[in-house]
């Protein structure tokens, strides 16, 4: 019955994954491209999903990290656009030469490893100071959120430096490759892909061994853990840290994919939006966030091509049947569906069995 | 006298100006079923959190095998050194399979680095193997601990601190809610555990403490009243004081004698 489990959901990963992977023969380019965001969504929910749904810490600040990434990987296109010169806002707010923290993301190399590294790191010293001094539950979900608010204050702040409210925008190539053109469009899509996979397949790798249900363990009964001789604050710190440097990979996808990065996008909205696609695809089960992002991001724009002006509503009523009436999520749904056949499936054959004795 | 296992010397225990253990010096010696009893109110779970480390000492010194000073170490760190306790209400985790309660219980590092590698051995099968047929439960390994019945997790409980193989175990009220059959098997558990390690119970069952008891300790306000098998205890008049003061209790020691 348990290879039978793990059989079906590696084939719904695989079908998922197979889809992904032909996805642009039926797909427009313009469709791709938005696929390619909500999966670059997605590679960010399986983190969250890594620290919420498995350890229990709610964080409503992961838009930050998210956008950590995203700017890392926006400055050094930006840098690459303007061909080493001082890009235009900087210019305007009267800046003569580069500043000191825009010169490392001159090298795409070191960019990217920034856009991994600086989240994580903010994380990792966020994480370590609360948990160490037993701070959570409400409280740090609070902490999250003041983290947000003081980044995004500060990028609108030092306009000089992030481009403001206005953010970054206007890329032109990476490596040399147009960054606009379908082909590197199609590219983008199919990193994304592997970026995707390879994180999934990484995450239940880590969720199903022994690590997964020490988690588990500190989400049930973080005290009991320590009794039994764990110390749940450096496995939180650690959650923490990844999950961070996850939504850093997924803002740098992002960014490649949508060619523009701004506050907003990053903000509080987003980061507690962001919650709700794991709510919404199941917690703990690491593909429902999966399928949560992609939903609930493709039925947004749906809702808002087909109808602009009440779009916000039915997305509102959306969230409030699915806390209703599926608390489990989408996959909670598929689970009841197998539990109930299972059950049709005992049923018939105790009757076949009846029948039998009685013959 | 062979060395105590745990010495406890001069402990204090001060919640903001109440004394809940005051000056106690208190001994474990191996290989003993240690009972604590006492009215409500003496101190009882209080000694076993500052053995533990859920509760601060705020003055004395607490000893593991006459050397270790536990009274400086966090909770983690109190268990890596062999004392595992128990606690009053079931507190096993439901979402996690049987088995995965005592794999993630049993004794092994459990620093982040040695938990991310960790790689399944013989060995570590055999205990758990071993550890599910003591306490009965071989069959429900693969169902979630929520489902188990009450007594059921507690068993599953006591082989979550026996896995630790700790050199101390402490029991808080290990028969509270159980039937007349889950507790006579609770016994004869508690009686094979001792045989290596020292055991420290608080009980309120005295029918349960005079069965099994090596040694029982009438702790009253926080210090330790009188010491000795259950037979002395009944028979010594200080003790009948304290308890005759509580009717309901002074019933329940004479319903023993």
């Amino acid at each position: 019955m348990i290879s039978q489990k793990l059989f079906n959901n590696r084939i719904i990963f695989s079908v998922i994954l197979i889809l992904l992977l032909f996805a642009p023969l039926f797909l427009t380019d313009f469709r791709l491209n938005l696929l390619g965001k909500f999966l670059a969504f997605a590679i960010l929910a399986i983190g969250l999903d890594l620290l919420w749904g498995y350890t229990g810490v709610l964080s409503l600040g992961h838009g930050i990290f998210f956008g950590l990434g995203a700017y890392a990987m926006a400055m050094y296109l930006k840098l690459e656009a303007t061909g080493g010169q001082l890009p235009d806002f900087m210019a305007w707010s009267g800046m003569s030469e580069l500043p000191l923290i825009w010169i490392p993301f001159q090298y795409p190399i070191v960019a990217i490893a920034l856009g991994i590294l600086i989240p994580a790191a903010i994380a990792f010293f966020l994480g370590y100071l609360t948990f160490r001094n037993r701070i959570s539950g409400v409280y740090f979900t609070i902490l999250s959120q003041a983290l947000v608010l003081v980044l995004v204050t500060l990028f609108v702040g030092a306009q000089n430096l992030t481009g403001g409210t206005s953010g970054l925008t206007n890329f032109k190539t990476l490596f040399g490759y147009s960054v606009n053109s379908p082909a590197s469009q199609m590219v983008f899509y199919f990193i994304t892909v592997g970026v995707l996979a390879i994180i999934f397949i990484s995450c239940r790798i880590l969720v199903k061994g022994r690590f997964g249900k020490v988690l588990v363990g500190i989400r049930d009964g973080e005290n009991r853990m320590r009794f039994l001789g764990y110390n749940p604050s450096t496995y939180k710190t650690f959650v923490y840290t990844l999950s961070a440097a996850i939504a850093g990979i997924a803002g740098m996808l992002f960014v490649l994919q949508v060619g523009i990065i701004s506050p907003t996008m990053i903000g509080i909205i987003p980061s507690i939006e962001m919650v709700l696609w794991v709510a919404l695809g199941g917690r703990g089960t690491l593909i429902g966030p999966v399928i949560g992002a992609v939903f609930v991001n493709a039925a947004k724009t749906g809702f808002s091509e087909s109808y602009p002006e009440f779009w916000t509503y039915f997305l509102g009523l959306m969230f409030v049947l699915v806390v209703v009436f599926l608390p489990k999520g989408i996959t909670g749904l598929f689970t009841k569906w197998k539990e109930r056949r299972q059950k049709q499936n005992d049923t018939a054959s105790i009757e076949v069995s009846k029948s039998y004795s009685r013959l | 006298m062979t060395q105590p296992v745990l010495k406890l010397a001069k402990v204090i225990v001060d919640f903001s100006g109440f004394k809940a253990i005051n000056q106690l010096d208190f001994s474990v010696q191996p290989n003993r079923v240690h009972f604590v009893i006492g009215p409500n109110g003496a101190g009882k779970t209080t000694l076993l959190d500052v053995i533990c480390g859920k509760t601060r000492a705020t003055q004395g010194n607490i000893q593991l095998h006459g050397k270790r000073e536990l009274s400086k170490m966090s909770e983690n760190q109190i268990v890596h050194q062999g004392i595992a306790r128990k606690f009053q209400a079931p507190s096993i985790f439901p979402q996690l399979k049987v088995i995965e309660n005592l794999e993630i219980a049993m004794k092994q590092k459990k620093g982040l680095f040695s938990i991310l590698r960790a790689k399944w051995t013989k060995q570590e099968k055999d205990k758990i193997e071993e550890m599910l047929n003591l306490i009965g439960l071989e069959k429900v390994r693969n169902e979630l601990a929520g489902s188990l019945a009450h007594g059921q997790k507690q068993w599953l409980e006591i082989a979550m601190v026996l896995i630790q193989e700790p050199d101390i175990i402490l029991l808080d009220e290990p028969i509270a809610g159980m039937s007349k059959k889950e507790r006579d098997k609770t016994g004869e558990l508690i009686t094979q555990i001792a045989k290596e390690r020292a055991v420290l119970i608080v009980e309120h069952d005295m029918d349960f403490v005079k069965e099994y008891a090596d040694v029982v300790t009438v702790m009253h306000e926080g210090q330790l009243l009188f010491e000795g098998s259950m037979e002395q205890v009944q028979n010594n008049s200080k003790v009948r004081e304290v308890y005759l003061g509580r009717k309901v209790e002074s019933d329940v020691v004479n319903t023993g004698s």
